[in-house]
């Protein structure tokens, strides 16, 4: 085992796997936090908590990961290298393994731009390729990069993302590839809607055998709405969302298209079960924490299995 | 002399300002029709970034105008100051010269010449 | 070359209120080219300060001087002379010159009469674009000629991140994605092996962040 994670150890017995994440507020309130973890709890094999998503500014990752690990779920860092330079990086490392955050996931994260303070300066010192090799030099090897010993290495789990939908495709499944040799152990991707585009990512990447030395998670986002689906393809950068998804939810009364939502992302994840490949679903249910059990209910994967 | 509107620059056209002009009305060749191919256009432009000057430092925008004519279209031309001439006469005197003048020196400043 | 932006009337007027008598300062270099701080430029401004200045019954008195270079020494040194006789300089070249007439005369206000901008490329008449950060460690040999720390928002060193669209970057619809343009290239060139292997971690010593640079070659001086 590199981390001893509960998702590692889950995913190494072979089952597959269920992780969800969970935004922390815009604000002090650990409540909030609590309340979502109970919402959480039962379901999923690890919870990420968000760093800063779309650079708004939020409760710190690293506090609401020990808020939901006192709860008893078990924590994902999210890592973005847009915020911190790799003084910073390696320290909140350490930190977070000493207190026993041993999941990882390292991003470059979105640009300033789009959060409250467009005015802020970026950092981007390492990017996230380096991110993840910086995090399995200091576990595997037990030193800094400057070559320093370390007193006590960091145990993490390494994750990484990916966009299959993001352009240039054709080097997409390259990059994924970048990422498992810099030392990724398992990949959450952005979520999908549209199957066919991600069947040939992921044939592409089983050609290069990367299914075998990463764990592929695949990522769904239930949809609340048509309106929903109409902005995420406008505005979020990457989202494919074709337009039979959209008309399948779209052709539903409004108040019966929540409902289809669920239905359509439990029906994706039972797809992606059956998919060679597929390790495990990261659902992404943004805001709306209230239907991961109904969702991961639906598609058969309760109980989470208890490996030691 | 000027052989074309192409040769007007900025700096010119404030100058008249500087020394004295109320007004100023900068007359080419009709467009399309430049002896220099494009001086006409050129120097429409100027005059645009001329009008954005004046009007930030608020000496009025209204000041300065660009006008095309053929040499053959002495009414027009007549018809063209007259109504320029009008439009400056509303306007009154240029904060420039109404300064001058409470000063009592509505003569050119040296340093502008 | 370096690029910039005239600063706002307004704020320039602002920084003058004090003086009566300045120095209006421009250069023959970059700021002529992208016509911001050349001679025209002097004389435009020179006018419109004395004119707005004039209006508002404090007049001003300019004297226009056009350096061929505000970064050199033996230029700056032309101004020696007179220098002392006024109050205050506007220079409108860049922040390099702006602040080599500062250090060369100490006791004189040294204005800033423009933004200076970036190290760039006239795409054509009136619009300029960025290419280079200086950053003192040059990698275009291996990124097709298109740098990443310039082109890349986020200046990735393996991108593109997921923010990129149809060749686009997340951060505005006129803003080409530096990696696209680096894997349109490399693959053009046949190099495309060059972007997948695993870059070491930029030394930012070299550039900016290892405080105020210098260049020193032995075999010049």
């Amino acid at each position: 085992m590199k981390s001893g994670s509960n998702l590692e150890k889950v995913l190494a017995a072979g089952h597959f796997s269920v992780t969800a994440e969970c935004g922390p507020p815009r604000g002090a309130d650990p409540d909030i936090v609590r309340k979502k973890a109970a919402l959480v709890k039962g379901n999923v094999d690890a919870c990420n908590v968000t760093d800063n998503q779309t650079s708004v500014v939020r409760m710190s990752s690293l506090a609401g990961c020990m808020l939901i690990k006192e709860q008893g779920i078990e924590p994902l860092i999210q890592m973005v290298v847009r915020d911190r330079n790799r003084i910073a990086l390696q320290s909140d490392l350490l930190g977070a393994s000493a207190l026993g955050v041993r999941n990882l996931l390292c991003l470059s994260g979105d640009h300033q731009k789009f959060g409250d303070d467009p005015q802020a300066k970026n950092v981007f010192d390492i990017d996230s390729m380096q991110l993840i090799h910086l995090a399995k030099t200091m576990r595997d090897e037990g030193i800094f990069p400057s070559g320093d010993k370390l007193e006590g290495a960091p145990k993490f789990f390494i994750g990484c993302a990916v966009n299959p939908f993001a352009d240039p495709f054709e080097i997409r499944v390259p990059r994924f590839k970048m990422k498992a040799d810099a030392g990724a152990d398992f990949v959450q991707t952005q979520c999908i809607y549209n199957m066919e585009k991600f069947k040939k990512y992921l044939e592409l990447a089983k050609r290069e055998n990367l299914h075998e030395r990463v764990k592929i998670l695949a990522g769904v986002t239930p949809l609340k709405s048509a309106g929903m689906a109409k902005f995420m393809r406008r505005m979020v950068a990457g989202i494919d969302i074709p337009d039979e998804v959209v008309d399948r939810i779209a052709a539903e009364p409004k108040e019966k298209q929540a409902a289809k939502g669920i239905e359509m992302c439990i029906e994706q994840i039972q797809e992606l079960k059956e998919m060679e490949g597929i390790a495990g679903v990261h659902v992404m249910a943004i805001e709306w924490e209230e239907k991961l059990e109904e969702i991961i209910g639906g598609a058969g994967l309760l109980p989470r299995p208890l490996v030691q | 002399m000027l052989p074309c509107t192409g040769r007007i620059d900025e700096s010119l056209l404030l100058k008249a300002f500087e020394n004295g002009a109320d007004g100023v009305m900068v007359i080419g060749c009709l467009e399309g029709d430049c002896h220099y191919v494009s001086g006409n256009i050129r120097a429409r432009a100027r005059v645009k970034r001329v009008y954005g000057i004046l009007d930030t430092i608020r000496i009025g925008p209204d000041r300065i105008r660009m006008f095309n004519l053929s040499a053959g279209e002495g009414s027009k031309f007549a018809e063209y100051t007259n109504e320029f001439v009008e439009q400056i006469r509303k306007l009154g005197p240029s904060p420039i010269n109404v300064v001058r003048a409470k000063q009592g020196s509505a003569v050119t400043r040296e340093e502008a010449t | 070359m370096i690029t910039g932006t005239p600063k706002p009337i307004d704020e320039i007027l602002e920084m003058i209120e004090p003086y009566d008598n300045i120095i209006v300062a421009g250069c023959h270099g970059c700021v002529t080219v992208c016509r911001v701080g050349g001679e025209k430029e002097v004389q435009v401004l020179s006018s419109t300060l004395r004119l707005a200045r004039e209006a508002a019954g404090r007049p001003l008195t300019i004297k226009e001087v056009s350096l061929e270079r505000q970064c050199d020494p033996e230029y700056v040194e032309q101004m020696r002379p007179y220098v002392g006789d006024f109050d205050a300089v506007v220079s409108i070249a860049c922040g390099a010159g702006i602040q080599f007439l500062a250090e060369k005369f100490s006791a004189t206000p040294l204005l800033p009469g423009i933004n200076t901008g970036f190290l760039g490329v006239t795409e054509r008449q009136g619009e300029w674009s960025e290419r280079c950060q200086g950053c003192g460690d040059c990698v275009l040999h291996l990124t097709g000629g298109i740098c990443p720390v310039t082109r890349c928002a986020k200046s990735l060193f393996h991108g593109p991140c997921g923010g990129s669209v149809n060749g686009i970057c997340e951060v505005g619809k006129d803003t080409a994605c530096g990696w696209q343009l680096i894997i349109d290239r490399l693959k053009k060139l046949g190099q495309m092996e060059n972007y997948t292997k695993l870059k070491p971690y930029k030394g930012w010593d070299s550039s900016r962040d290892g405080g105020p640079r210098r260049i020193i070659r032995e075999d010049m001086i």
